[in-house]
């Protein structure tokens, strides 16, 4: 166990670097550059703020330049956000994010797993319909739909919730209900379709029937019996998924008003602002290795037969 | 074997609702289980054995199937009847069961231990502690090696045959009356088949249990059935004493099974025999006799109505036009 960790935290080196390398280059070939959208600006000041961040030099040095300053743990200036670093504008909105798609990813799987389960144990039945129907609404229902009927339901009609805004404290708890709700919808929704169909499969398996056979009631067949090996797809799912939800989504952020990370993305990829571009994928992409590397390790426990050397 | 039955089947009949119409994969099987006897099932795939075998503890999965219509008496009580919570009480604890693939039929996800102590647990009252202990003694009997630390492991860590031993065990840890074992050595190989099928005889008559073997080897139901029904498309066209069906088959689909036999003494070059043509489509079966396509005594009559069984006393009938008349 211990090698296998240790195998794999080796291996998170190779990978970042094959990420670091492409994405630098990549971005760089994208038509546009951070200050090409600026009003036309006399040659000479141009070429001062290249080479204030270094763009005058060759490509390949810039690169071994950035790759320097990252092992230094330095991201850089961000180009669009003056006088802010990647490092401080990600710690200032990455936790926001983390707390916002923790709740929400919580939410998912409470009621994904809850409801795929009853759905199918009362398969082709009306509790089945009504929660798949819910979940096709919640896979194919745009974020800035379910967001403001929210808003204004629970907020404009009834006065239960704030609309919007990150306040700290007590009252902060009552604003992080609807965006973390309108966030966790979508993965609730396909959370709730992977459990069905891997309920569905185990529920049809040969040890299930022995179980049956066996005179186990139904509760303690599906409890026992079920769960575990159902669990496998949702939980691989999660890895991802957790990944994608705390690294912000720009539509929540935006109708709820959350100082999150998912409007900084989506704003450097438009300014290529290539620090801040770099600081996302590199923070991104930690996260997913790391999120990988937790579900491999959950696995070995859910499932006896795989065995980590 | 004594002569007390302990299991009836009556014309039970289970149905399959599907798409192109009534499967009828039981229709009207009916036969006796007196107790510690040995009761062959045999067929070919698709002859009803195992749908018979899961109606009998009522698990017909249900939509698409249902039991249309019959009773299986086990001491006299109907168990298509029986509420619910009643039936589980005598499931996996009077009357066990044995699957055909030990390699899908544990649960890969818990211990030897967890699968067979809830079921002693629940059937016998015991604390978990006596209930492993249990465990342990039925693996040993059923000649698992180190049973102490092999009951802790997980189902992967047993090869295909030890996997069908502990099934065995755990089928027999609550003392049943019946063991109901479907095909339990086909999914083996056969130095292996043998083994199993030695141990299965011999606790099953340590402990007096019934058995009802499902399998579509004749060479398996020659060696350890008392009795035997032979099925063919969701009926049982024969039954009787395995010695008299073996020294003489009545039904021509049962003498086309033992004579496709091969022999030993037979002589070198002769082909192998074979019932020509394939097992009826069983979807809306009209009611002729199923077996006439394939039956090279078939009659006109064999083509409009299915036969009425003849029976001959002891336990011996057989359903067809040729013994009709001579009753």
């Amino acid at each position: 166990m211990t090698k296998f960790i240790i195998r794999r935290v080796l291996s998170l080196i190779p990978t970042m670097f094959i990420i670091v390398t492409l994405s630098f280059f990549l971005i760089r070939f994208a038509p546009g550059g951070p200050f090409s959208s600026e009003k036309k600006l006399p040659e000479q000041v141009l070429q001062n703020i290249l080479k204030k961040y270094h763009m005058d030099e060759p490509l390949g040095k810039q690169y071994l330049r950035y790759m320097g300053d990252i092992l230094k743990g330095d991201l850089g200036p961000s180009y669009r956000y003056k006088d802010q670093t990647v490092t401080e504008l990600i710690k200032q909105t990455m936790p926001n994010s983390i707390l916002l798609g923790s709740i929400a990813l919580g939410l998912a799987v409470f009621f994904g797993v809850g409801v795929g389960i009853i759905s199918a144990l009362k398969q082709n039945r009306w509790q089945d319909y009504m929660a798949m129907s819910l979940a096709v609404v919640g896979i194919s229902v745009p974020l800035f739909v379910i967001g403001p009927i929210l808003q204004l339901v629970f907020a404009m009609k009834l006065h239960l919730l704030p609309t919007s805004g990150w306040i700290t404290g007590r009252a902060g708890i009552l604003a992080l209900i609807m965006p973390a709700f309108t966030l966790s919808f979508p993965y609730f929704a396909y959370i709730a379709r992977l459990s069905r169909g891997s309920v569905l499969e185990v529920l049809r398996s040969d040890y299930i029937r022995t179980a049956r056979a066996k005179g186990l009631k139904e509760s303690v067949v599906v409890a026992k019996h079920v769960l575990k090996g159902a669990m496998l797809p949702v939980v691989s799912y999660l890895g991802p998924a957790f990944a994608g939800i705390i690294t912000g989504s720009v539509v929540v952020e935006t109708v709820f008003v959350v100082p999150g990370v998912g409007k900084i993305f989506v704003q450097s990829a438009l300014n290529r602002d290539y620090t801040l571009i770099m600081g996302d994928i590199i923070v991104y992409s930690l996260i997913l290795v790391a999120m990988n590397f937790v579900v491999d390790i959950v696995y070995g426990f859910l499932d006896p037969r795989i065995a980590y050397k | 074997m004594t002569d007390e039955v302990i299991l009836q089947v009556k014309d039970l009949k289970t149905y399959f609702h599907v798409d192109e119409g009534i499967v009828k994969a039981v229709d009207g099987v009916s036969f006796n289980l007196r107790k510690g006897e040995t009761l062959g099932i045999v067929g070919e795939s698709g002859s009803g054995k195992s749908v018979t075998n899961l109606s009998i503890i009522n698990m017909i999965p249900n939509p698409p199937g249902r039991i249309a219509g019959g009773e299986v008496l086990f001491h006299g009580a109907d168990l298509l009847k029986m509420p619910v919570k009643d039936l589980r009480s005598i499931r996996g604890n009077k009357i066990s069961m044995i699957f055909q693939d030990p390699m899908t039929s544990l649960n890969p996800f818990l211990r030897i231990s967890t699968q067979m102590v809830e079921t002693i647990v629940l059937h016998q009252g015991l604390d978990k502690k006596a209930a492993k202990a249990k465990a342990i003694e039925m693996l040993k009997l059923a000649g698992i090696p180190a049973p102490e630390k092999r009951i802790d492991q997980y189902p992967h860590q047993f090869s295909g045959g030890m996997r069908q031993r502990v099934m065995i065990a755990m089928g027999l840890s609550c003392n049943p009356e019946i063991l109901i074992a479907d095909e339990p050595t086909s999914a083996l190989d056969v130095t292996i088949q043998a083994q199993i099928l030695d141990l299965m005889k011999d606790l099953t008559a340590r402990l007096g249990t019934a058995v009802i073997l499902i399998t579509h080897s004749l060479g398996v139901v020659a060696g350890m059935c008392d009795t035997l029904c032979v099925m063919y498309a969701g009926r049982v066209v024969e039954r009787g004493a395995t010695g008299e069906i073996f020294a003489e088959p009545k039904h021509p689909y049962t003498q086309g099974l033992i004579k496709s036999v091969p022999r030993l003494d037979q002589a070198q070059g002769d082909r192998l025999r074979s019932i020509r043509g394939q097992p009826p489509n069983v979807i809306d079966l009209p009611d002729c006799c199923p077996f006439y396509p394939r039956c090279d005594k078939a009659m006109d009559i064999c083509k409009r109505k299915y036969p009425a069984t003849t029976e001959y006393g002891n336990g011996r009938a057989v359903s067809c036009w040729l013994y009709t008349e001579a009753k």
